[in-house]
């Protein structure tokens, strides 16, 4: 795989990226007369990758769609493909025949053998749901020309899990909140997000922990409302509020506690140009303030997209893609280090 | 569910028929007594597919049936179901449909029926054998439960299908192929 990183949520051109990294929707299906893979055998679930592979290539879904079997990549590639948010972490490791379908630009994903047989993705950086959602339908439709979906109609699509019937729509995005950590205000909308009917998760979604004031917020219903309003619900009534509530403490650090703010910030920058040995947490958690500092102006020598690169950069994976080497945890955080001294002077 | 009264007075009916015959249905639920009186033997004493034409069920504690009848396609247990939180196939969702749909609801803030895209493919022509018999088989189970309402609305489904196709023939004559529950 190769490294020349152009992850769709690196830039910095998309609506509201100050606050959301990137946005993501997600579509579970799976075919009619297969059982869920949960309870298939090996020999369906290799044929459930033949068929997905088959319409897949042959769907004209994306260009320069690539087909990755995951069975036979390096634990490497699949964590890299998991860094790049391509697969979850549950497919990398699982140990049953699967594999992942992805565009040229990276934007668009189909994991074969996940929770679903199907569950296909689309990225973009900022916030695009609307586009994302429009575009998912059509990848959709075409893989739906040539296989038969499960589907009924008084649950809708059928799903593994109980949890993503009916569209199987999960619309969510990425969120940076360091202000709202910041002054402690995150609490409040973990809980106003458990109000509205919303998963809030870290980095690498499920069970992951929010390194860096990295927040993944999505929809938990997924039945008895059209994609339509769940994407009206989720899009223009919830994000913009959380979104306006962290510029809110942004604008209130900068004009109360500049001090504070700018300490902050510079203590970040001073330890990432100086480190010897770094963690990945700890690296992330830094970066999250340049983040931050570079979006309220308060570092105009660094760009948001540098730092992007870097969020993605201080992973394991690309880590020792980058050097070509494979390098235990102690050699990773002085691989990180070194990287951050190079990149930040 | 209430149990069913007997047709004739007001004791529960432990003999059920229900039989379709040029697209009418007709029921018939006795108690002990008048089942007697009419002729008709008892489930522990005759097995009553000899008796009856179709669509005869014994008696059992429909919950308890349910809860542990497994998926006739995939064989997951509910059982099961609630150790994994994951299903094992599409049928399983009309296997387990009494007991999902109150789970479903909770999970899904109230929501107890799609709304939204369908596929445009569903119900296509190669898929109908296939849905057919798929409801025939779920109307013997419903009436095995005895789900009678349930068992109206599949045959109302099973009707609504194209008339010319195999499936819904079998079960407009019924004679041909009877459709009788496991004991
Ligand atoms: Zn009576
Ligand atoms: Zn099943």
């Amino acid at each position: 795989m190769e490294f020349a990183a152009h992850c769709p949520w690196l830039s910095d051109d998309g609506p509201d990226t100050d606050v959301v990294m990137s946005c993501r929707v997600r579509l579970a299906r799976n075919l009619a007369r297969f059982p869920f893979v949960g309870r298939a055998d090996d020999a369906q679930r290799k044929e459930l990758c033949n068929i997905a592979r088959q319409v897949v290539l042959s769907g004209n879904l994306a260009d320069g769609m690539i087909w990755v079997d995951l069975n036979h990549a390096t634990a490497r590639d699949r964590q890299l493909l998991v860094e790049r948010h391509l697969i979850s972490k549950n497919l990398a490791e699982a140990d049953i025949p699967r594999a992942v379908a992805v565009s040229g630009d990276e934007t668009l994903s189909v994991m074969v053998n996940e929770e679903d047989h199907l569950r296909m993705q689309l990225l973009a950086p900022g916030l695009r749901l609307v586009e994302l959602v429009e575009r998912i339908n059509v990848v959709d439709d075409a893989i739906e020309a040539k296989v038969d979906y499960a589907f009924s109609p008084r649950w809708g699509y059928l799903t593994a899990c109980p949890t993503n019937l009916g569209t199987g729509i999960r619309l969510s995005v990425m969120m940076h909140l360091p202000a709202l950590k910041l002054t402690s205000e995150i609490d409040r909308v973990r809980r106003a997000a458990k109000d509205l009917h919303l998963a809030v998760r870290g980095y690498y979604g499920e069970g992951s922990e929010s390194a860096g004031d990295f927040y993944q917020i999505s929809n938990q219903v997924t039945l008895g409302s059209s994609e339509q309003d769940l994407l009206r619900e989720f899009d223009q009534r919830v994000l913009p509020r959380i979104i306006e509530y962290e510029q809110h403490a942004r604008r209130m650090l900068v004009d109360d506690n500049a001090t504070l703010l700018d300490d902050r910030i510079h203590r970040a920058l001073g330890t990432l140009r100086s480190a010897r040995l770094l963690g990945a947490e700890e690296a992330m958690k830094l970066l999250s303030r340049l983040r931050l500092g570079v979006h309220l102006g308060r570092l105009p020598d660094l760009n948001i997209t540098a730092i992007n690169r870097l969020l993605l950069q201080v992973q394991p994976a690309h880590l020792q893609t980058y050097v070509a080497a494979d390098l235990n945890s102690e050699q990773l955080r002085e691989a990180r280090a070194t990287l951050m001294r190079q990149t930040l002077q | 569910m209430n149990p069913l009264k007997c047709d004739y007075c007001d004791k529960p009916a432990v003999v059920h028929e229900v039989t379709v015959k040029n697209g009418q249905k007709n029921e018939v639920h006795l108690c002990e007594e008048h089942a007697q009186e009419a002729g008709v033997a008892l489930p522990s004493h005759q097995p009553l597919n000899q008796l009856l034409t179709q669509f005869v069920i014994s008696q059992t504690s429909k919950g308890k049936a349910m809860a542990k009848k497994p998926c006739p396609t995939c064989g997951m247990t509910y059982r099961r179901f609630r150790q994994t939180g994951n299903l094992g196939c599409p049928d399983c969702y009309q296997a387990f449909e009494e007991q999902l749909a109150p789970l479903i609801q909770r999970a899904q803030n109230g929501a107890d029926h799609h709304r939204g895209k369908t596929p445009r493919r569903a119900g296509a022509s190669d898929d109908r054998q296939l849905q057919i018999r798929q409801l025939v088989r779920e109307l013997d189970e419903a009436v095995a439960d005895e789900q009678y309402e349930r068992a109206a609305q599949l045959r109302d489904r099973l009707r609504g299908l194209d008339p010319q196709s195999p499936g819904s023939k079998a079960v407009a004559e019924p004679d041909n192929e009877p459709h009788l529950s496991e004991s």
